[in-house]
């Protein structure tokens, strides 16, 4: 809902590029030095097969062997290949640091964009695809900008100087491409054409094999139960065969592709050699002049050759290379997307900062919607004094949350005011405003990291005497105590075998430690069994003594001594009063608080 | 591997005629250079007719049709040898994944199946096919190029042959540093990947305790891990390149120097050089390879073994003859006779605990998470084997029935059980032979015919994975209907109707006494008014039994019980 209309529009590669060069850019210190490494590399690989070339033709001279030559260039070739393999580990070199450098900015960036955009952000869009921006698309968008992007400067120096070195040695010859490269050309572009729908068709296939494997084993025991192996499996081969046979499809046209590329260059192979044969017997017999441009020597034909492969390599890669290009764009978009965001707005320049608050919390007709259209609180107002309890109940969808949403500033009130000790929210810093409020929540947050970090997370700096003192208050010392390595025991998904009941209890500590002066709870008892809630009630007391608290609950007893009931539904507040008015009105509440007897 | 060959064998055939044609168009991909030196030494110099360069010419482009003819064809049999057999094995992983036992399952865990049946067999899918293309191509030009060359020239090959192993010693061990160090790289991913999924999760904690800076810190450091991670693993594989590279055109260099003076005592002439250089090019590719085939190899080995340790898993939970434990006769008709059981040798779970109950009977256990309820369901499915005493059904030892009549007695009902994406007919029919009236009535009884016809395609309404577009409580009613479909012996709903509000789990329990007749039920809950009613209520402790009795005898004689009962009251749910 926060994803504003204009970043919706796709991004054109044009507006996408300038942007990407930006971050190469900035690390122009290293780029500079890498582009010359790339150019110098490359220069001095071109030059190796011209002394190949003049060291044959020093072999092949007329009078015999000329040792000196040969020796000549057998130095200079060393010294170029030797030369030029330094230089492209150094290019690698270079461009690693580039690209992580990059990538570690790009991931900063994005992280720390995240930390400031309104917490709705993270309803809407699952963690699973933040996840795969953060770490698959930015691989994907640095590989190309390290990687291709050299390539691409390489080839296509390589590709002129091959053949500037090629015209030097027979122009002429040059008329063997005017075959192979257009045969190499309409080939790639089939290529693409044809294999990557097959391509994208077999990654579809096997996502949807796999996605069928993984809820079924997810039912593995249900199957089991109901003996429903065979039926499962029946459906699981339709699809591995769809995956194998995506699979076969792109695997029977792929195929053509290696023998295709090797023919390609062995076709050109032979066209220089039928061509530069018959050449160099023209040359041999003089019917041409060694001045002619059509003079060709066995050491001309030696060079040709290799320098028609290193001529070859960059075209036959091009096609790859743009659908790279393709992809990087697309995950570049994706990574953007995010960084630009609109973040929550910031605090105002004369906002005051919140500091010992009585706990006086009014709303006066506040109205708010996530979105423009659709309104979900009409109207509200009530106020809670220092001390006071209010408890908000209501179905699922009536606003409950998004009254708490409003209380911490996740988001800002469309139109009414929300004072708290008399001031409205908006003047005050959302840090001070946010520390002022303890909040325990149904969805039972622990990071990994000990346990003891986990309680500290509140206030940091707390002892570990105050840490026991509100694990016991909070009912979880004992357990805590019975792990082998106590509160130093490490919170892992997969790790300890902490049930939820105990993770809310956890949470509940970690509550305990902060001395703010307003309290949140919403549904913070939710997972914990009837039993184990009757025995940390004297802690829930205990945390809300003294505290002005808005308790969001389903389970009607721990509302029941609430200072005020407001029953909520689709947005408005349609019942308020304490739990003795409320039965007495005979409404609602009433009625769900007599369903329970009957 | 042995495993993977097991799978092959039916297609050895195929595969020796695709190895044949490999051979063929490699060996043809050989003479190419040959040829080269012949018309440079002979044709040109020696002969000099014009028509025969174009022959020897023609020669070369028709070796170069029928190498590309030949490769093509080899590397689609290989394709469908790879696809029949990855197939097969597959089927087979999955069919075994299926039939492990409870135990088998908790012992690989379901992450570790997961990937063995996505991952591993992919592996080995691309495994069979590569093996078959690069597996006889690289050998064969790598042999085929050294014995080429040592009949063109045995002294020049000589610098290949000096060449070639540092070639592959160079790439093969920056190869496998490489791979460790990627191992490093994942690991660091991973935890980047942690602390994003947490703080995406946590957002509202963190912001609402201003922790958004300790975050970033804590994101930096992950970062800066990864990033230092990936640039050894980097740096180390950007070592392969300029290695092959400047090893490749070593050789070649000293094949010039050595060659000059070879032609100088008159043992080969310059043709050969050239070509020389030609199969340099060839043997160095092909060294890389077969290299490539190396890590293959090691890489899908491993996910073989991972395979065929579940597709060999021993048959787990066989049935035992009733020799061995002899059926009772007119006893009652569920019976747990002093069982003891536990998953882990030394931490028993449940303890001796013995209780029976009658056919039509219903009986109700409750007590705190983890005191062993579910566990208790699952033995009388014979999930796992009791470590102690015996469970009966019908007089019968559960160990002596064979699984499928076993499982066929039951419909179940387990907590957060599972849904998938299909139509919500399919969901409850569950692959079993049901007709489309005995769906509704079970759906109806299930209190889940209203929310499901108020749907806009009623029963077809398709799904999301896990039933995520579903209610907790209406996800419930849909495995209650599901259990109730095929009108089975003994129903267990297993903390089923815990998203319930207190009216529908009320009318739930009246439809099913009232519809399903001689159903024997067992209601595990949270919640005392669900199993009240119950002929027999277990309250368990930490496994084991601290009360046994109706609902008034309960209320009587046990203090816990009691207070659960009394903690409840009061405690409607609102949603």
């Amino acid at each position: 809902m926060t994803d504003a209309p204009a970043t919706e529009k796709k991004k054109s590669g044009a507006k996408l590029l300038p942007r990407l060069l930006g971050y190469i850019l900035r690390n122009w210190q290293l780029a500079v030095p890498a582009l010359a490494c790339s150019l110098v590399s490359n220069y001095l690989a071109l030059l190796g097969p011209r002394y190949l070339g003049e060291a044959i033709d020093a072999i092949d001279a007329a009078g015999g062997v000329q040792l000196n030559v040969v020796w000549d260039c057998f130095w200079r070739m060393l010294l170029c290949y030797g030369c030029s393999a330094v230089l492209a580990y150094l290019l690698t070199f270079l461009m690693v640091h580039i690209s992580q450098r990059i990538t570690y900015r790009m991931r900063k960036q994005l992280f720390e964009t995240l930390t400031t955009l309104p917490v709705s952000y993270f309803d809407t869009h699952p963690t699973g695809d933040i996840v795969s921006r953060i770490s698959y698309d930015i691989d994907t968008v640095n590989s190309t900008l390290s990687t291709d992007l050299v390539q691409i400067l390489t080839s296509l120096y390589t590709v002129i100087g091959s053949l500037y070195f090629m015209v030097r040695i027979s122009p002429p010859m040059l008329l063997v491409f005017a075959v192979t490269v257009p045969i190499s050309i309409l080939f790639t572009r089939l290529k693409a054409k044809k294999l990557q729908p097959l391509f994208r068709k077999r990654s579809r296939k096997l996502g949807e094999l796999n996605g069928y494997a993984e809820e079924m084993l997810s039912g593995a025991k249900t199957i089991g139960a109901y003996h429903r192996a065979e039926t499962v499996t029946g459906q699981f081969d339709e699809r591995n065969s769809d995956a194998v046979n995506a699979y076969y499809d792109a695997d029977y046209f792929g195929s053509i592709i290696g023998p295709s590329v090797n023919f390609i260059n062995n076709l050109s192979l032979s066209l220089v050699m039928i061509f530069g044969g018959i050449l160099f017997l023209l040359s041999r017999n003089g019917t041409v002049s060694e001045a002619s441009i059509w003079f060709l020597t066995p050491g001309g034909i030696a060079q040709f050759v290799m320098y028609s492969r290193k001529f070859a390599g960059p075209i036959n890669e091009f096609a790859n290379i743009i659908s790279e290009f393709q992809s990087a764009f697309t995950a570049a978009e994706r990574i953007f997307r995010i960084i630009d965001e609109t973040p929550e707005a910031p605090d105002r320049e004369n906002a005051s900062a919140l500091t010992d608050p009585r706990g006086d919390v009014a709303l006066r007709n506040v109205f708010f919607g996530y979105t423009p259209e659709k309104t979900i609180l009409h109207d509200l107002s009530f106020a809670a004094r220092p001390g006071q309890t209010v408890a908000i109940v209501g179905p699922t969808g009536a606003g409950k949350t998004t009254i708490i949403n409003l209380l911490m500033r996740f988001y800002d009130a469309d139109a009414g005011e929300i004072t708290v000790d008399g001031t409205e929210v908006r003047d005050l810093t959302r840090d001070s405003l946010r520390l002022a409020y303890t909040m325990v929540l149904q969805d039972t947050w622990l990071f990994y990291g000990t346990i003891f970090e986990n309680i500290t997370y509140g206030r940091e700096g707390a002892t570990m005497e105050e840490v026991v003192a509100a694990a016991k208050t909070a009912g979880i010392h004992t357990f805590i105590e019975r792990l082998p390595e106590g509160y130093q025991t490490i919170l892992s998904d997969d790790g300890v075998n902490i049930s939820k009941g105990q993770k809310q209890l956890l949470t509940i500590a970690r509550a305990m430690l902060p001395a703010s002066r307003m309290l949140i709870l919403d549904e913070a008892t939710s997972n914990v069994d009837s039993r184990t809630e009757k025995k940390i009630q004297e802690a829930m007391a205990a945390l809300m003594q003294g505290r002005t608290c808005f308790v969001i609950a389903h389970r009607l007893s721990t509302i029941q001594n609430a200072d005020l009931i407001l029953v909520v539904r689709d947005g408005d507040v349609i019942e308020r009063g304490t739990h003795e008015e409320l039965l007495k009105q005979g409404g609602f509440y009433a009625s769900l608080y007599h369903s329970q007897f009957s | 591997m042995k495993f993977i060959f097991r799978y092959l064998r039916p297609y050895a055939k195929g595969m020796l005629l695709g190895f044949s044609i490999k051979c063929f168009g490699t060996l043809i991909e050989l003479a190419l250079p040959y040829i080269l030196s012949h018309i440079v030494d002979d044709v040109v110099p020696k002969d000099g007719r014009l028509w025969m360069i174009l022959l020897w010419g023609g020669a070369m482009v028709l070796c170069a049709l029928l190498a590309m003819l030949a490769n093509v064809k080899a590397n689609r049999m290989a394709s469908r040898v790879a696809r029949d057999g990855a197939e097969r094995i597959r089927h087979d992983l999955f069919h075994r994944t299926m039939t492990l036992s409870a135990s088998q399952i908790d012992a690989f865990t379901i992450p570790s199946l997961e990937a063995r049946i996505t991952t591993d067999t992919y592996n080995v899918h691309s495994f069979i096919g590569q093996m078959q293309r690069l597996g006889v191509r690289a050998p064969l030009l790598l042999i085929g190029g050294i014995f080429v060359t040592l009949i063109m020239d045995p002294f020049l090959s000589l610098i290949m042959l000096a060449i070639m192993p540092m070639i592959f010693g160079a790439v093969y061990l920056v190869s496998r540093c490489g791979a460790r160090l990627y191992t490093a790289v994942q690991r660091s991913v991973d935890g980047m990947i942690r602390v994003v999924r947490e703080d995406a999760q946590g957002i509202r904690v963190i912001k609402a305790l201003s922790r958004v800076d300790r975050e970033h810190e804590r994101y930096d450091a992950v970062n800066r891990r990864l990033i230092r991670a990936e640039k050894r693993a980097s740096l180390t594989m950007g070592f392969v390149n300029p290695v092959m590279n400047l090893l490749m055109n070593l050789g070649i260099t000293f094949v010039v120097l050595l060659g000059a003076y070879r032609v100088i005592g008159g043992q080969t002439e310059p043709g050969r050089i050239i070509a020389f250089t030609q199969y340099f090019t060839m043997i160095s590719n092909a060294t890389l390879s077969v290299t490539r085939i190396f890590m293959i190899y090691t890489k899908s080995s491993a996910s073989a073994r991972r395979i065929a340790e579940v597709v060999d898993a021993p048959k787990d939970l066989a049935v035992r003859p009733e020799s061995e434990f002899p059926p009772r006769e007119g006893e009652s008709f569920l019976v747990f006779d002093d069982v003891s059981f536990s998953y882990i040798p030394g931490k028993t779970l449940l303890q001796n605990l013995s209780f029976s109950i009658e056919k039509g009977q219903t009986l109700g256990i409750i007590g705190s998470t983890g005191s062993g309820k579910t566990t208790l369901t699952h033995l009388l499915m014979r999930f796992y084997d009791v470590n102690g005493g015996s469970v009966r059904i019908g007089g019968k030892d559960v160990r002596t029935i064979p699984e499928e009549t076993l499982h066929s007695l039951f419909g179940v009902a387990m907590q957060n059980d599972f849904l998938y994406a299909d139509t919500i007919r399919e969901n409850i029919r569950f692959g079993r032979d049901l007709t489309d009236e005995a769906i509704v009535r079970a759906a109806r009884i299930a209190q889940a015919d209203s929310f499901i016809s108020a749907l806009p395609d009623g029963y077809d309404h398709v799904l999301a994975q896990k039933g995520a577009n579903l209610s907790g409580g209406q996800k419930q009613r849909l495995l209650i209907a599901r259990a109730l479909a095929a009108n089975p012996e003994i129903l267990i709903l297993d903390d089923s109707s815990s998203a319930l509000d207190y009216r529908t789990d009320a009318n739930l329990r009246l439809a099913i006494a009232k519809e399903v007749t001689g159903v024997t039920s067992v209601i595990v809950a949270q919640r005392v008014s669900s199993v009240m009613n119950a002929d027999l209520i277990l309250v368990l402790e930490e496994g084991r039994l601290i009360g046994a009795g109706t609902h008034a005898e309960l209320l009587e004689h046990c203090e816990v019980y009691k207070e659960i009962s009394d903690s409840q009251m009061g405690g409607a749910i609102l949603d």
